[in-house]
């Protein structure tokens, strides 16, 4: 196990405004790190940090050994954004054929890999549909294999699940671990408590900065609760009292 | 290979997109076709004066094919006359004192009596002149055969002069007879219409991709920022070169315009406008958040262009309204146009104004890609 994504004493933040704050954090290879917390936490601040977006304003970002931003390296991150950045006027096949090809995915290895893609999320019969007739659910799964399709060794998935029923939602989680035991890196933000008890460990933001992290486990038993959603709340407690105290 | 995926991408949107290749090639062939018959009509215009007791001689020599004349009572006032039967102009006479009222809602309508009045009043003063040099030649002719012999030089040779009706012959170096503004008008709105559509339609597609997030998707992989701006430049090139095609194709065959120049320059010089429009088109989307934004850029970009591209001529501007017409890349490629399809300009002739809009495009170009910084740092 290598740490492939390391993020230390990070500040981020756009003109005076001040989105994240004292953020570390490291993934290893095959592991599956989830980020929680409310909208508007900076949750995908943080990510676009990870893939090199933006400059980090404090501190440093290292993806496999290297410091971000760097274009290059975007190669090897399958991403996945909150927002379904796709072309309404194409098929589901030709959206992969795009970003395939922008991911620098040879012409043979997407003839291959595009309906291994598709399988996982479930679209194989609707691949050569258009885009406009998707439901909301089946864009958020196109852009999930989008996200595979270049066969990347970190995965990083901006809320994965949103708008993707129960059923399926194992099935991925499930590949999802199949990926991580295969030794891939994954990182992904959620406000979905049971998605986050299914990642190795957490890391849970709030206000912009990091109030609980660890195995799902550990930080059940270290705050004396019963779930995730439990740990944080009492977490968010302890920031306020601790900023008040201030 | 990232490039042509993106240029395949941009011709497949399009493709499906049956609307917007209609407007981009139907609607410049729609606005051409009735310019063309605008002016088609212009050239044949005529006034109607209505003539109050004025001199019958003079009345006559104003007679011609653009000047409708109509003889009308005295009692009314030229006023009057010209409100209720909405003649262009009255001519009234009192002694030896022309009056002309003009209506003068339509200036050229003003223009073609003021000319014909004074064309007429020429005209008569010729006769006369030519009738009392007749009279003096006589004169002098009978004085001549009572003096015998005597050898002077005859001013009666002179009144032959004055009496020779030139025959008048025109050539013209560009052009023909038939020649009407539209010819003068065409190149520039060759070029515009190209500038138009390629400016508005790259414009809102890549401002669809920043407002839809795949702008930040693709800039997620590791393709150049140049690339992307590349991919769009060919895309959108070829939509353009389709568009130049066809409406040359259509003011060959269907106008009867003649192209002087080599047809080459032509595509050159609009594939160049096009790229100008292009990157400009992109960089303008920097700015707009909505399409409707894009749109409000039309009034500001473009329209100031049509103005200084020919359209009026540069050299009856006011001196200190010239230099704008020097920072529009619509004026330099509306004067090679105009010189490569009325004039025959050659490559060399044309090259200073394919140089500027190169220098254009390359400054707007960079603006480019440091406009794209904002949504990833390297």
């Amino acid at each position: 196990m290598t740490q492939t994504i390391k993020v230390h004493g990070l500040r981020q933040g756009y003109g005076k405004t001040i989105v994240l704050q004292d953020i570390n954090l490291t993934v290893a290879s095959g592991e599956i790190l989830a980020l929680i917390g409310p909208s508007g936490s900076g949750k995908t601040t943080l990510v676009s940090t990870i893939m090199g977006m933006l400059r980090p304003k404090v501190g440093d970002v290292t993806v496999l050994g290297q410091a971000m931003p760097n274009r290059q390296l975007l190669a090897k991150i399958g991403f996945m954004a909150q927002t379904d950045a796709l072309y309404n006027a194409l098929t589901g096949r030709e959206n992969l054929n795009f970003f395939g090809a922008m991911q620098g995915v040879s012409k043979q290895t997407l003839a291959q890999s595009i309906p291994a893609a598709a399988k996982v999320v479930d679209l194989t019969e609707d691949l050569d549909r258009n885009i406009g007739g998707y439901s909301g659910g089946m864009k958020r799964r196109l852009s999930l294999a989008i996200a595979l399709i270049s066969d990347p060794a970190i995965l990083i998935l901006d809320e994965p699940t949103v708008g993707i029923d129960p059923v399926l939602r194992q099935k991925i989680w499930l590949e999802l671990h199949k990926m991580a035991a295969a030794g891939k890196t994954i990182l992904l933000t959620t406000h979905v408590m049971e998605d986050a008890e299914q990642a190795d460990s957490i890391l849970m933001i709030r206000k912009g900065e990091a109030i609980a992290q660890g195995r799902p486990k550990q930080l059940i038993s270290d705050y004396q609760v019963d779930s995730i959603e439990a740990v944080f709340l009492k977490a968010g407690r302890q920031q306020d009292a601790h900023t008040r105290n201030r | 290979m990232r490039i042509l995926a993106i240029v395949k991408r941009i011709l497949m949107e399009m493709s499906r997109d049956k609307r917007t290749i209609a407007m981009m090639f139907l609607a410049p062939l729609f606005i051409l076709t009735l310019i063309y018959f605008l002016f088609q009509s212009n050239t044949d215009q005529s006034a109607t004066l209505a003539v109050q007791n004025a001199d019958t001689q003079l009345v006559k020599a104003i007679d011609q094919d653009h000047i409708k004349i109509k003889y009308v009572a005295t009692d009314k006032t030229p006023t009057h006359l010209i409100r209720n039967h909405n003649y262009a102009g009255v001519l009234n006479q009192k002694g030896d004192k022309l009056t002309l009222t003009l209506q003068n809602s339509d200036q050229s309508k003003s223009t073609i009596l003021r000319q014909g009045l004074k064309a007429a009043q020429a005209k008569l003063k010729m006769q006369a002149a030519a009738s009392t040099l007749k009279s003096q030649g006589q004169a002098l002719q009978k004085l001549q055969q009572s003096l015998g012999n005597v050898q002077i030089a005859s001013p009666g040779t002179s009144t032959a002069k004055a009496i020779t009706t030139y025959q008048q012959k025109t050539h013209y170096l560009y052009g023909s007879s038939s020649s009407t503004f539209f010819d003068t008008l065409l190149p520039v709105l060759l070029g515009f219409v190209i500038f138009f559509f390629v400016f508005l339609i790259s414009g809102i597609a890549l401002l669809r991709e920043r407002t839809t997030g795949t702008l930040n998707r693709l800039l997620a992989t590791p393709v150049k920022r140049g690339e992307i701006i590349s991919g769009y430049l060919l895309g959108y090139g070829i939509f353009a070169l389709i568009q130049t095609l066809l409406i040359v194709a259509f003011t060959m065959y269907v106008f009867k315009i003649q192209i002087l120049g080599s047809l080459w320059n032509v595509i050159l010089i609009n594939i160049l406008l096009a790229v100008v429009a292009l990157t400009l088109g992109l960089l303008i989307s920097t700015f707009a958040a909505t399409e409707f934004q894009m749109v409000q850029f039309i009034p500001l970009i473009i329209i100031p262009q049509i103005f200084f591209s020919g359209i009026f001529p540069l050299d009856q501007m006011a001196s200190w309204l010239r230099p704008v017409a020097y920072i529009m890349p619509l004026y330099y490629g509306a004067d090679a146009m105009s010189s490569v399809i009325t004039q025959n300009a050659g490559f060399m002739a044309i090259l200073p104004d394919l140089g500027i809009l190169v220098l254009f495009a390359a400054l707007f170009l960079g603006l480019n890609l440091v406009a794209m910084r904002r949504y990833r740092e390297v």
